[in-house]
Formats: structure tokens, sequence, C-alpha cells
């Protein structure tokens, strides 16, 4: 029987640095090209919508703003899911976390709609937080408890959020003003957080997520906290051997992720939305875990695939309006985003091996 | 003289940048005892590999009684005849002797059998044909390997360092079953390091060095000393022989301890005693396998002994039941543990990250904060005295030979300065002249008060380094043996479980 010679993954001696930087780049392009292909085959002209994509947001200052605008939750989500991730603690829920966060955080507008003062939407953001870090916790302790795994725990908890934030707005918290729209009031003033750019919604938010970034790369890269989750995660026998507590490592994972989510939801309502709505969960949750990994688990990496992930955002709504895309189409292209990064990123660390010679009495390996 | 079996002509396989085997030329004579002899490292594995067809060569022809032949897998290299029987071993614990044979051989059931039972009597691989591979001992197990590439009728055998995992008394009985062989015309190919062994029975010998030969001999010619100056390339350092020092204060102090195991191939340790004083090396022997991960695990303390448990465990004198790695570190205990890549380094990591895992109570953090250039002084300073062979403290773990890595590690615990120093395999797989460094410095250390413990399957390196040893069988330790008044064979009987206690 004659077999194929096919070529080989095998692992290098090194990591290949060069190949770690050119990874995101080579996938951005691999996927570009693979989904404008697609958009040919679905009658959509792909010149056009790679203008629209990829080019338009940067057109005005308006819609660079919405980049902005949309660039502050990603980056605020993934840095937190990263530090997990790098863990090897897989917090797939952060969608439910930021729902949480924003639940929590319109509890003081929903309960005193009158309140005023300076004190107002910090109190708001810290209460978002607690209440991302919360719901993580459930997950945190089912996992240490009973060894549940996370990513199933999290990722339905999601589900359970997403109810939650249902029944409140269609009850308790419905606005008795609102005709019945299953929204809560609108929320006063000092309960918006001040706006950053004069004339967008760009609000100070973005300036918590870069120093949330800064704060994590210090804590990735210099505290020996960090160091003693990236050990768990590189080599769990190392880590038990050198005596890193394994569960220790799932509560700082899950409580970190928990909290930066809840951090974004609580930006969310007191920022460019203003009530707590249904469609504040737009996938910001999900979309992180993207941006995460495209930015290799890295905080400043992580600041530039936030920025990208948020012009593809913009840009998709650009050419479902301008270009007639379907938004399915946004999120295949999204998916095969990541899924070209994980290709790539294969060959940071393996390279293909051709068979060296033609062989013509090949015999299949037992 | 007759045609040889196998011959090589410049045989040269290269991995990246380096030559594992370069123009190696070899000639195997049918039924020769024929030893592959070199350190770890020179190239031994990998040229077993390319006869067996696990690997192709870069250049360089191979020929089977005079025929070029590509041997492209394995099964091809069966096709041939030619058998090999690993170091680690292929066979499914939960399936019988012949299930696991008929897994590879053609046949019927009671067809094998009987032929098992036929090549047993014959070569004395005496071994119950329905037994489960679980129940058996590693000896057995080799006589399953072994059985099922004669069921093939090979014309060649390659054993690679098949003694490494036998006691004293099984590998006399695997000796007289490969002189059988031999006699019948089978030529057995023999990996190996350990000289005596291969004076003992080997015909001829090739000697590697670097992925070169370096030379061809006739064993029995010469004695150990000059085969080993042969492999390493220069004289053999001499090992200070232990003298007795003052016995110190009890360190480590294990009482019957028992440990159940949940996992049904492990090993359940029951009533395990044993104690360490300062000055003292009490050397632990015994088949692998028998419970010394178990044994090392609850030393360590990654496996944590319940806080009521029954029996005592205490180091420096404090309960260490219900106390984890970390804690036990600052009271005085180093550990270097037998898996080097994942548990005692990790790979991915730089050294000098590496030197943070276990010692990052000398000043490397401080306030929560990493403190880098200490732990990059600390790494270089370990690096220096270790002799360990790297470019430098930013080099990563797994870019380390299996031998420096040892060195980097065992210098890293080392210089925590323990009262306590636990060590398990700490020579397995290091070459001649770094497995004598690690045994001086282990014998400096001792001489300097430190208790010392080393777990370790080379019997040789025991008699060496100990002033005590005790034997794991089957979870349960042996009574205490001193080693100045014991013979290599009262050990060898107690590893295989022949006598309970001792004195």
């Amino acid at each position: 029987m004659r077999t194929f010679a096919l070529p080989k993954l095998v692992r290098r001696e090194k990591a290949s640095l060069p190949i770690l930087v050119a990874a995101p780049f080579v996938a951005l392009a691999a996927a570009a090209l693979s989904n404008l292909v697609l958009y040919a085959a679905i009658g959509v002209d792909p010149l056009a919508v790679f203008y629209a994509m990829l080019i338009e947001p940067f057109t005005s200052y308006f819609s660079f703003s919405e980049v902005l605008l949309k660039a502050g939750p990603l980056l605020l989500i993934a840095q937190g899911l990263a530090i997990g991730f790098r863990a090897k603690v897989f917090n797939i829920g952060a969608e439910g976390q930021f729902v949480l966060g924003a639940i929590f955080a319109s509890a003081i507008p929903v309960y005193y709609p009158m309140a005023s003062g300076a004190w107002l939407w910090p109190s708001m953001l810290i209460l978002g937080t607690l209440g991302g870090l919360l719901w993580a916790s459930i997950t945190a302790f089912w996992r240490v408890r009973l060894n549940a795994n996370e990513i199933l725990v999290s990722l339905m908890l999601s589900f359970v959020a997403l109810q939650l934030l249902n029944y409140l707005l269609l009850g308790p918290w419905k606005d008795p003003a609102g005709f019945n729209f299953p929204q809560s009031v609108m929320f006063p003033f000092d309960a918006l957080l001040p706006t950053l750019l004069p004339g967008t919604r760009v609000n100070i938010s973005l300036l918590i997520a870069l120093a949330v970034a800064i704060m994590a790369w210090f804590f990735t890269q210099r505290s020996f906290a960090g160091y003693r989750l990236e050990v768990g995660g590189l080599a769990r026998n190392a880590a038990r051997y050198a005596g890193f507590s394994q569960n220790g490592a799932i509560w700082i994972s899950l409580l970190i992720g928990g909290a930066a989510a809840g951090l974004a939801g609580a930006a969310e309502v007191s920022g460019p939305v203003g009530q707590l709505q249904r469609s504040i969960s737009t996938g910001y949750g999900y979309a992180a875990i993207i941006v995460a990994y495209l930015g290799g688990l890295h905080p400043i990496g992580i600041v530039f695939s936030a920025f990208l992930m948020a012009t593809l955002y913009i840009g998709g709504d650009n050419a479902m309006v301008s270009a007639g895309l379907p938004i399915a189409a946004v999120n295949v292209f999204q998916g095969s985003l990541l899924l070209a990064y994980l290709i790539a990123i294969t060959f940071v660390r393996r390279r293909l091996v051709w068979p060296l010679r033609a062989t013509t009495e090949t015999v299949a390996q037992p | 003289m007759s045609e040889p079996l196998l011959s090589l002509r410049g045989v040269t396989k290269i991995y990246g940048q380096v030559h594992a085997n370069s123009g190696v030329d070899l000639d195997v004579e049918p039924g020769a005892i024929h030893a592959i002899l070199g350190e770890n490292g020179a190239g031994k594995s990998t040229l077993m590999k390319l006869i067996y067809g696990v690997e192709t060569p870069d250049e360089g022809d191979i020929y089977w009684r005079g025929e070029r032949f590509e041997v492209t897998s394995p099964a091809a290299a069966r096709k041939l005849g030619v058998g090999m029987v690993f170091q680690h071993f292929s066979l499914f614990e939960t399936l019988t002797v012949v299930e696991n044979v008929s897994l590879l051989v053609p046949g019927s059931k009671r067809e094998l059998i009987s032929r098992i039972k036929q090549l047993g009597t014959k070569f004395g691989l005496e071994v119950d044909p329905l037994a489960h591979v679980h129940a058996l001992s590693v000896g057995e197990r080799q006589r399953v390997e072994i059985i099922r590439c004669l069921l093939a009728d090979p014309k060649l055998l390659i054993l690679d360092e098949p003694t490494s995992v036998l006691p004293p008394q099984s590998v006399e009985l695997l000796f007289d079953t490969l002189r059988r062989l031999a006699a019948t015309g089978v030529s057995i190919l023999f990996i190996s390091h350990k000289l005596e062994e291969i004076r003992s029975i080997c015909t001829h010998a090739t000697i590697l060095r670097c992925g070169k030969v370096t030379g061809n001999v006739t064993p029995k010619d010469f004695d150990a000393n000059q085969l080993a100056t042969m492999m390493i390339g220069r004289d053999m350092p001499d090992l200070a022989p232990a003298k007795e020092v003052e016995k110190g204060p009890l360190l480590l102090d294990v009482a019957h301890v028992s440990l159940p195991t949940d996992d049904p191939f492990g090993v359940s340790l029951e009533d395990v005693s044993l104690e360490v004083r300062g000055g003292e090396i009490l050397g632990i022997a015994g088949v692998s396998g028998n419970g010394q991960s178990e044994l090392a695990a609850v030393i360590s303390g990654e496996t944590m002994l319940p806080r009521a448990a029954d029996g005592r465990l205490s180091m420096m004198g404090s309960d260490v039941r219900g106390i984890g790695p970390a804690a036990r570190r600052k009271l005085g205990f180093a550990f270097v543990p037998e898996d080097r890549l994942g548990q005692g380094a990790v790979p991915q990591l730089s050294l000098t990250k590496n030197s943070i895992l276990t010692a990052h109570s000398k000043g490397m953090v401080t306030r929560g904060m990493i403190h880098g250039s200490r732990a990059t002084e600390f790494t270089r300073t370990c690096i220096a005295n270790n002799d360990v062979r790297t470019s430098g403290a930013s080099a990563e773990a797994g870019s380390l030979s299996g031998g420096n890595l040892q060195k980097f590690i065992i210098g890293r615990e080392l210089m925590l300065e323990p009262k306590l120093l636990f060590l398990n395999q700490p020579t397995w797989g290091v070459d001649i002249g770094a497995a004598i460094a690690i045994r001086k410095r282990l014998i400096e250390l001792r001489n300097a008060g430190c208790a010392i413990l080393v777990i370790s399957e080379e019997l040789e390196e025991l008699f060496e380094l100990s002033d005590h040893m005790q034997v794991l069988h089957d979870g349960r330790l042996s009574g205490r043996f001193k080693t100045s008044e014991t013979e290599p064979k009262d050990i060898g009987r107690a590893m295989i479980g022949a006598e309970e206690a001792a004195q």
C-alpha cells in the first residue's frame, strides 16, 4: 500500500520570536482574504466591504471616536481574562459577569433616581466591579469544591445572568414612566461618566481601561502572584513542587476576570447607554476572549488587539449599512480571525518537516 | 570471518544543529552479543532508532547481509528480522500476556500460548501466558517484551539499556537468556553504559562519543576503567571514599506512615518508617514502580498527609502533617525531584525565572514584586558554581540538556542551604562526569552536617554514597542496612521481596 508522505509538526528547540510577532498580522491577512472570497461568493462587492470595514472607521473624527468607545470594554475584559488564561483557568463567562456588573451598578440610580453628587458614578463602578467578582466567585467555588469544569459553569451562568436581567427589566426595575418598555429609568446626570473627548461618547472609562492594562502588565510581568499563576499554567507539577496553591490560582484568576468584566459592565450602563437595557449584552464578553488570544495573552498585545477588534465592530456596522453585508458575516469574520490566529501561533513552538526523499516503499506504521 | 549480518557505513543523523550520529560504521556478526557503549547523549539511542526504522538517516547506507536496504519504518525492520525491546515497555497493563502478544503477532490464542511456553523453556523466559501484565514484576514484563520479539523469529535483537530496570538476580537470568539466544545464531545489540555488565556478557563493543565511533574492542581485553576512559575521553575522576562523620540531630523522622492509593496502578505505602540525622546519607534502593513516586510526594509535601493521619512525619523537629512544600522549605528542607522538565523546572521559562520557583525567599520578592536583578544574580552564581553549560541566565530551561538542567536544579536547591536535602534519582540520565561531580557535592554536604535522603535505582550509586540503606518493595520499606557491612546481593534480595526484614 502506498501512503502519502505528509509533513510532520515537530517541536522547535526554542520559541520563534519573529513568528510570535508576525502571527497576529498573518492571521488578520489570512482571515481577511478568506472572508473577502466568502463575500464575493454571496454576491457582495469585496472591495466595498474591505473599505467599509478597515478604512472607513478612520475617515472621520466621529467614527474613530466610536472605535475608541468600543475598545474600552474589550480592553478591560480581555486584560482580566488573559490573566486567567495564562494560568489555564478558562473563564468563558465574562459576558455574564459583564451583565452582573451592569445590574449592580444600576442598583443605585434605580433605587435612588434623584441622587446627585460626585460620589455617584465612582460608587457605581465599584459596585459593578463587585457584582462581576461575586458572579465569577460562584464558578470558582464549585471548581475548587467539586472540581466542576469552569468553562461550563461560567458559560451557563452567563445565560442565567441574562435571565436575571430580563426578570429585573420586565418586573421590579421597569421604568414606571417608560411606556412598558423593558428598561430602567434614565440615569441622573451624576450617574454618568464624564466625557473625555468633547462632542463624542468617549468617556473616562477608556482611561480606566488603559490604567488597568498598565496594572495588568505589572501584575503579569513583575509580581510574584502573577509569576505563581504563570507557573501553574505552564507546568502544574512544577507549581505543586514549588508549593504554589492550585486552588488559590483558580480563585485569583476567576476573581480578577470577573472584577474586570463587572467594571466594564458598570462603565457601559453609566457611559454610552445611560440606563439598564436588555441590549447591553452585545457579546463583549465573548469577543474579549478573541481579543485576549489575539493579543498573545500579553497586556501590551491586548491593547492593540482590543483596538483592532473595535475597528472590526465599527467597520462591520459600516459594512452592513454601506455594502449590504449580513450581520452573520461579521461574526464569521471574528471567528475565522481567532481560528487563523490559533493556527499561526502553533508555529511559534513547532515547525513543519517535509519528508526528505520520496519514499517508494513506505509501509504504514502500526 | 563470516559475512556481517548488519553493516552501517557512514551513517549520519542531524537534529537541527546537533550531529547525533556522524559517519558511523558498524558491523554486527551473526551470533554476536555486541555492545553499543557511550555516555548519555553520545548517540546510542539515535543509532538504534535508525536501525529499527523509527528514524531515517540523513546520510550513509545500511546493509543487511551485504545488500543495501532502506529501513523506512519499524514494520519494515521487523519484516527484515529486526526486533527491539525498548527501555520503557509498551504493554497494556489491563490485558494478559497472551493478549498483549496477539496484538502484534498473528495466530490463535491456543497456538500462541503453546509457543510462549515453548520459548519460555528453551530460553529461560518463564512467564504465565494467562497472567495479567499489571500483576507481573518488571523482570517478567521484560520477558514478555522479549518473547513478543522472538515470536517474529528475528535475526537481530536490539535491547535498550535492558538492565537499568532490573534487580541484580534478574540481570543474571536475562544474561543467561541472551547467551542461549546468541548460541542459536541470533545477533544481539546491547545498549548500556554499565561497564562490568558489558565485560561479562558482550563479545564485541563499539564505543560512541559525541556521535562518532571512537573504538571497536573486545570488552574482555580491557578493564572497566580503560573502557570508561574510552567512553568519556578522559580519565575517570576519583570519588573520595566517605568517611564517617559524627551524627547530628534527627532531622527527618518518618514512623508508621501508610497512604492508600486510589490509582489502580499506583502503589499504596504501608507502614513506612525511616529516619535521617545530620551528617548522614540514607539511600532508598528498589526497582522503580514500588512506591518511589508516592514516597517522594509524601516527603516533599506534594501529597499532603492529613493532619490527623496515623504515624509520625516530622522535619527538623516540627510535625509537617498537613503542611505543604513551601512551608517545609521554610524549615530548611530542599528537594530535587525525579522529573526535571515540568516539575523541577518549567521548560518554557528562563533559568532566572526557574530560580524563583523555589529560591524566591532568598530576597527575590519584596512586597509582592519580583526583584529581577537579585534573581539574575542568584542564577549567574548557580550557573558558575555548578558548571552548568548554557548560553546564560536568560536561556529557557527546556533548551538545556538533561544533565545540565539537573546540575542547575541541584545547584539551586543547594543554594537554599538546606538542613535536610532529599533527592529522587539524582543522576538518572546524567553523564558519568557530571554524576560524579554531583555525588562529590553530596558527600561534602553530608560532611558539613546536612541530612540527605536519596532515592535511586542505581545500586552502585547508593553503595558509593550512603551510610545506610533501606529497600522499597511493593510500598513497604525494609529495615536499615549499614552500607559498609552489606553486600549488593543482600539488597538485591530485598528488592525482589525475598526478605522482608533485615538484621
